[in-house]
């Protein structure tokens, strides 16, 4: 160091190296502010972590916790051989997670998606009051454009609220086949919400059955959704499994029907109006159910459209009306084979009781026709049957009197429901002196009596009532409960002490009606011993059916069973405006041969390959039998 | 001359282990919030930093702070040239030029210009000859850091521009102010203020007013406050743990090794760990305010006050971001938020107050 930097720094020591505590009162001061900012940042810490951290943690979990449900998947419904009626089929739906739903968001979602804004925000509302870990499904069966839009918005920055799930969606059979008796899903209702019996049991948002072995095996059938509840990071990547509750399958429903006798009877009625239902005497197993015009019950599985709906519930036809358990008809003639047991059984009808029919007869001074207008000539009970005679059953009636024509009608099940394991049956009328007293304040009248005998008046049934009526009589006075479900609890079937001689009487009378030149010949296979009755019901008095030019037509109906000894199956059709119950008997034969030609196929090769000890797996399947089926 | 024989003794001990103290935390702070991400190593980068600002403190420390004040013309020349460079070869990140290579590592030139606008406060206000500042005094110190100010604005980074009006305002504070002078200020700022509001980037009055209302925008600008908040309140007392805070592992605090440091410090470590670093913090600064007391002259004196008063300012404003009291400005943590400019930028300062207490007893 030189001497000349020496004297520069002192010489700078001079200037500057003066009293530097001259501000000293400001650096107190400035430290006063330190202490100050640091209370002021320890103050935000206190009001953040020591007052109030619940709330913050709480956040913090509302951030990384996402509860993402799993659906239980619907069982499936089968058919006596354990073939397939109701499927599903996975597809995706879109869920919004409300943890972090952002309302200004609905409007893009809905308007990126087709969806109806309004109804979105309603769906929201409905929701309000449910946890907000539980998501909203909003949109089923996402398009390949619909899947697009999400992938392409589900990221922190756009909607992170929305959510795929992979959702089981029913599959129906195509062209309305069954589509009464499976019935379908949907959202449950708000009108549904206010009952006190769903409101306990189903929750806003959920699929549950709405008609059908659907809506009455619900608790069956529905399951029980799980839940995954992940951790997740920023762009909603799962880091972490918190809970996996997996979902519980609904258990699948093995049914009476057999697919084959339903699409024969639903071919049966192709382009007619009306129901078949067959049925197994012996047991009450419904075979097939078929209503028309029916519908297509796929469309119900997402959200049905307000304009199909409208559709639906205002075709003059009802479509969405289960005929075979909900229309009441008069029966007609088809009611003569039981009036006849009861005549039988009371004594009315003996052996030499004889009628003459001129084409008509007179009653309490009214004048009623005999549907043959030249007259049977003399009548007695085989040909009272067999030529449906009105005049003879006139008689009949008009000897047992209305309360015991009640008497023998709710023996065999009429007036009240036959408790087949469908929703909203209906339960027919039969009328009796208290009936009229108890509906309508007044007495009886003797003359109705006549109408009520050829079964007319005020007498209705449904297609299922009567198939349970004929059954009756087919087993020899043993009524069984109809069914629909191979696992159903069924009541033992109602026994009456009817005098067997007495139903053989109505069964040889009803076999010819078929076989011997009767109003049911179209019904008879060669062979089978098909036992039946027709059944022409006036829908209103001849005259206005007459006036209508052929457009009101009356209802047909045909009742039969076969074969004659130890019957096994029993088919009622009712055909809407057929007419003439002629006009129904070869829808009823096609279902019994389709029947009987089914057995014959499924015996004839099995006593061969019983004898092949066959491990226990290739056991061959009977029909009648459940075959194997995949369960997971 | 040299400083030899006293210099280890002398060294600022309390300043020096406070300061590797608070570096230890940023360290195991940063590992905690980048592990398993693409700055898993920034830990590791942190210490080599730390060993690197070390050397430049012992360097900084053993040149007579008077010399370094004697080179402030040439210095504050070239800063503001590097300052205009940067528009040119700088590197663009996130739309900001703020940094420039320099021997393959980036720079944030304007943390380093914090050093050489200090220095000039203090040779301006030591080389003052009046015991109050005038008014042409105090356009010309206006005038000299307000340009440096204005290039690093229109970087854009308005954050550490802001950085530099303590350095001033210390010591202008120091130095003495009439009170009409310091009642214009007041006015002019009052008056600037609501002006300067159309001069603000978008992004800079979405901040603002995500500040004032975070709520209002909760996906944009509010998100990084209310994420903060969430992180700080949900470290309740304790803590979550290292490696364990769900706001900071899963990323929903932005940035949670850089200027949400604290926040994610807060969040695994709970108002005890909070009073623990925050404590630090003061030590530091009151060691900072000791050596000015201390200082053996004016300029030693404007020296370590104008570091205070940075540091405290950047406390401030960092830390109150993170509790959603101050704006979000990106500015970062002294000695803890990842980076290398920071971390010299501060040690380097540090280095400076040592320098000044080195001197102490000459003479």
């Amino acid at each position: 160091m030189s001497l000349s930097d020496l004297e520069r720094e002192q010489q700078q020591a001079a200037i500057t190296r003066d009293d530097p505590k001259f501000a000293s009162a400001r650096i107190a001061g400035f430290q006063y502010l330190t202490v100050a900012v640091f209370i002021f940042l320890v103050a935000g810490f206190w009001d953040l972590q020591v007052r109030n951290p619940e709330f913050y943690s709480e956040r913090a979990e509302e951030n990384y916790i996402k509860s993402v449900p799993v659906l239980a998947p619907r069982g499936r419904i089968f058919d006596r051989d354990g073939r397939i009626i109701v499927d599903n089929h996975s597809s995706y739906s879109l869920i919004l997670t409300r943890e972090n739903l952002n309302p200004a968001h609905l409007k893009p979602i809905a308007d990126g998606l087709g969806i109806d804004y309004h109804d979105l925000v309603d769906r929201l509302a409905r929701m309000r009051g449910r946890p907000k870990y539980e998501p909203i499904i909003i949109k089923e069966e996402l398009s390949p454009q619909d899947l697009a839009f999400v992938d392409a918005h589900r990221d922190r920055d756009t909607f992170p609220e929305m959510s795929l799930i992979r959702a089981q969606r029913r599959l129906y059979p195509e062209n309305g086949i069954a589509a009464h008796v499976i019935g379908y899903v949907g959202e449950i209702s708000d009108a549904q919400l206010d009952n006190a019996d769903y409101a306990d049991k189903y929750h806003p948002g959920d699929i549950i059955g709405q008609a059908g072995l659907e809506a009455q095996y619900n608790e069956t059938l529905m399951g029980q959704d799980g839940q995954r509840r992940v951790k997740v990071d920023n762009m909603g990547r799962e880091r972490e499994l918190m809970e996996d509750k997996p979902a519980v399958p609904g258990q699948d429903l093995h049914t009476t029907l057999d697919l084959d006798l339903q699409t024969v009877a639903e071919l049966a009625m192709d382009g007619r109006q009306g129901a078949v239902v067959a049925m197994d005497p012996r047991t009450g197993e419904v075979l097939a159910m078929v209503s028309h015009p029916s519908y297509d019950p796929n469309i119900f599985s997402g959200r049905v459209p307000a304009k199909e709906w409208k559709e639906l519930l205002s075709d003059p036809a009802k479509p969405m009306l289960n005929r075979a358990i909900q229309a009441q008809f008069a029966p007609g003639s088809t009611f003569k084979p039981i009036e006849a047991l009861g005549g039988l059984e009371e004594g009315v009808i003996t052996d030499d009781f004889k009628v003459h029919c001129g084409g008509g007869a007179s009653f309490y001074g009214h004048y009623f026709a005999c549907h043959k207008k030249g007259g049977h000539g003399e009548v007695e009970l085989h040909k009272g049957i067999v030529q449906s005679c009105d005049v003879f059953f006139y008689n009949v009636g008009n000897k047992l009197g209305i309360d015991r024509i009640a008497k023998y009608a709710e023996m065999a099940g009429f007036g009240k429901p036959t408790g087949i394991d469908l929703p909203h049956e209906a339960s027919g009328v039969v009328p009796s002196t208290k009936w009229k007293w108890r509906n309508f304040r007044q007495k009886w009248f003797a003359g109705e009596t006549i109408s009520v005998a050829i079964g007319q008046g005020a007498l209705t049934v449904t297609p299922v009532q009567l198939a349970t009526a004929i059954a009756g009589i087919a087993n020899g006075g043993v009524w069984p409960h109809p069914h629909l479900t191979r696992d159903a609890k069924v009541e033992a079937a109602r026994k009456y002490n009817v005098s067997l001689e007495n139903v053989a009487k109505v069964i040889y009378g009803m076999y010819g009606v078929v076989n011997e030149g009767g109003t049911g010949g179209r019904a008879r296979i060669p062979g089978m011993n098909v036992c039946g009755k027709t059944g022409t019901a006036q829908l209103a008095s001849t005259a206005m059916v007459k006036s209508a030019n052929g457009k009101m037509k009356n209802n047909a109906w045909f009742v039969g069973f076969a074969p004659r000894e130890n019957p096994e199956i029993v088919v009622v059709a009712l055909f809407e405006h057929g007419a003439e119950g002629m006009m129904a008997a070869p829808i009823v034969r096609d279902v019994m041969k389709a029947y009987f030609d089914k057995k014959a196929r499924n015996e004839a090769p099995l006593p061969a390959l019983a004898e092949l000890e066959l491990p226990p797996l290739l056991q061959p399947v009977r029909a009648g039998q459940p075959a194997r089926t995949e369960h997971p | 001359m040299g400083i030899g024989y006293r210099s280890i003794r002398d060294i600022d001990w309390v300043l020096l282990v406070v300061a590797l103290a608070i570096c230890g935390l940023g360290v195991l702070q940063i590992y905690s919030a980048a592990h398993g991400t693409i700055w898993h190593d920034a830990w590791w980068k942190q210490i080599i930093w730390i060993f690197v600002a070390l050397a430049l403190m012992w360097l900084i420390s053993i040149v007579d702070y008077h010399t370094l004040m004697s080179q402030v013309p040439i210095l504050y020349v070239s800063s503001i040239v590097v300052l205009l460079a940067t528009f040119i070869v700088g590197q663009s990140v996130f739309g900001s030029r703020r940094w420039i290579r320099v021997a393959g590592m980036t720079l944030q030139v304007s943390e380093f210009v914090k050093l050489v606008l200090i220095l000039l406060v203090a040779k301006y206000l030591t080389e003052l000859k009046s015991s109050q500042l005038e008014l042409r005094d105090l356009l010309k110190l206006g005038g000299l850091i307000g340009l440096p100010m204005l290039l690093v604005m229109k970087q854009p980074d308005l954050g550490t521009a802001l950085t530099y009006v303590p350095i001033l305002g210390i010591g202008i504070l120091l130095a003495g102010l009439r009170w009409q002078y310091a009642a214009t200020i007041v006015a002019v700022v009052a008056l600037v203020l609501p002006v300067s509001w159309f001069a603000l980037k978008d992004y800079q009055k979405a901040r603002l007013v995500s500040f004032l209302d975070p709520n209002q925008d909760p996906k944009g600008s509010g998100y990084q406050v209310i994420q903060s908040k969430i992180a700080v309140g949900a470290g309740g007392m304790w803590g979550e743990g290292v490696t364990r805070g769900t706001q900071t592992q899963y990323r929903f605090l932005p940035v949670p090794h850089t200027d949400f440091i604290f926040s994610a410090f807060a969040e695994e470590h709970g108002f005890v760990g909070v009073i623990f670093a925050l404590g630090l913090y003061f030590l530091l600064l009151m060691q900072v305010v000791q050596n000015a007391q201390t200082a053996p002259d004016k300029a030693g004196m404007y020296i370590c006050m104008g570091i205070g008063a940075l540091l405290l300012f950047h406390v401030l404003v960092n830390v109150g971001m993170v509790v959603g009291r101050m704006p979000v400005t990106g500015i970062p943590l002294p000695l803890m938020s990842s980076g290398g400019s920071n971390i010299m930028s501060v040690f380097l300062m540090l280095g400076l107050v040592n320098n000044v207490r080195l001197r102490r007893y000459v003479n």
